[in-house]
């Protein structure tokens, strides 16, 4: 009994909590690709430059705001994934679908605006860039359709009430 | 700078120092005799003379020497003045232990000044990140940067305020003394985050456009020290107010709320 009592709290708690669930994703997908942008290419590899001369203005501006962002969105998004297990509400499908679709989405701005319009830096020096490019947006293009498949699939197993919510 | 001038500094900057930890550790004690109250957290008094150490460290001693010929050296000094030690230091709580220690009347008149507008003012998150931030893009990006090393009384009046601009923007984002000014963690967070993108963007700008008098080399080490150290400092008060905020929001009712969407 109180299992199944447990199962029917917790579908519960995940169906209040789905948007809390979706934007902890979304925030610490967006702060987990900055991490690694700035862990793997600019510390590991020294493929990115800390400051290209062709660095526009406000190309400043962005890197710095989504710098500062990223930092807030990784430790706030965990900070409300402990609160989401403390109400034993974490939703994973959701969660995943989230820092998908926020990882993907700050690759994207980083790879499309910030890296070819503003020219903070490019991905690697003294190599033809096109095949680098290619990969990076293509790969952020793919991280974002699977994220929107699966908060879209977990929003109809939540309707139809299958998956986690097959015992609701 | 003269080694008159490094006698005057040392002198106008370590005598505080030892004050500052003297009066510390003595209030503690006095508070400490008082059994009614809980005994004060030993990791507070640590924090506290360990943050006036790393302090006095950019204010006198060879780092400090070395700061007027090297700018690496000087952010390094910055990074422990400005970011640091006030963060070392507001852990510590120390209006908490002035007004434990000091007897009701004077508490009360403490109490009143700390409500006051004046200080509600300085405190405001707003304010208080133009103070810190905006003062060091004037600082780095005016003549004010060699200014500051020909002129002995404009070094200390800089000094004191890089300190005083770092205490108050930690006061001002995370609560550990009682704040009778408050602004939600939104309100801090968006701020917090203009804030340090203001300091990461300085950086970028220093290794740039290098301040005048500053070797580029020099100001580019120093540079992606100020921004890398900036993050490392920034990442600990980001985790105390989201800390905060998680406390804040602990579930007092968890049945009704599974019981309501069941």
């Amino acid at each position: 009994m109180t299992t199944i009592h447990n199962t029917q709290s917790n579908s519960g708690n995940r169906a209040t909590f789905a948007r809390r669930n979706l934007w902890s994703g979304i925030l610490f997908g967006l702060g987990f690709v900055a991490f690694l942008d700035e862990t793997l290419f600019h510390q590991l590899l020294h493929w990115h430059k800390f400051y290209d001369k062709s660095t526009v203005a406000v190309g400043l501006i962005s890197d710095g705001l989504f710098h500062a962002f990223s930092w807030f969105a990784t430790v706030g998004g965990l900070f409300i994934v402990a609160d989401l297990r403390r109400r034993n509400a974490l939703w994973h499908k959701m969660w995943w679908g989230g820092k998908l679709l926020g990882g993907g989405a700050f690759q994207l701005y980083d790879g499309t605006i910030q890296h070819k319009l503003m020219r903070i830096h490019q991905i690697r020096y003294n190599v033809d860039i096109l095949p680098y490019d290619l990969v990076w947006n293509i790969s952020a293009a793919i991280m974002i359709v699977v994220g929107i498949g699966l908060i879209v699939s977990a929003r109809r197993e939540r309707r139809e009430g299958r998956g986690v919510f097959s015992n609701a | 700078m003269h080694n008159t001038h490094f006698l005057l500094t040392d002198l106008l900057f370590g005598i505080p120092a030892l004050l500052a930890i003297g009066f510390y550790i003595g209030a503690v004690i006095i508070t400490n005799r008082q059994g009614r109250l809980r005994k004060w957290p030993w990791l507070r008094t640590f924090s506290f003379v360990v943050g006036v150490l790393f302090a006095a460290a950019a204010l006198i001693g060879p780092l400090a020497r070395q700061s007027h010929t090297d700018f690496t050296a000087h952010m390094a000094g910055h990074l422990l003045l400005g970011m640091l030690a006030p963060l070392l230091i507001a852990l510590a709580a120390p209006m908490t232990l002035l007004l434990r220690t000091l007897n009701v009347h004077w508490a009360r008149k403490l109490s009143r000044l700390l409500q006051g507008s004046y200080v509600g003012f300085f405190t405001h998150p707003i304010v208080a990140s133009a103070l810190n931030i905006g003062g060091l893009w004037l600082l780095y990006t005016t003549s004010l940067y060699a200014a500051m090393h020909a002129n002995i009384w404009l070094h200390i009046i800089i000094h004191i305020h890089v300190f005083l601009a770092g205490y108050v923007f930690t006061i001002s984002l995370v609560y550990i003394d009682p704040v009778s000014h408050r602004f939600s963690f939104t309100y801090r967070t968006v701020v917090f985050i203009f804030a340090l993108a203001g300091h990461g963007i300085l950086s970028k700008f220093i290794y740039a456009y290098p301040s005048a008098g500053v070797p580029v080399e020099q100001a580019r080490i120093g540079a992606m020290l100020m921004y890398y150290g900036g993050d490392a400092v920034d990442l600990l008060l980001i985790f105390i107010l989201f800390k905060h905020w998680y406390q804040s929001v602990r579930p007092r009712k968890l049945v009704s709320v599974a019981g309501k969407a069941v």
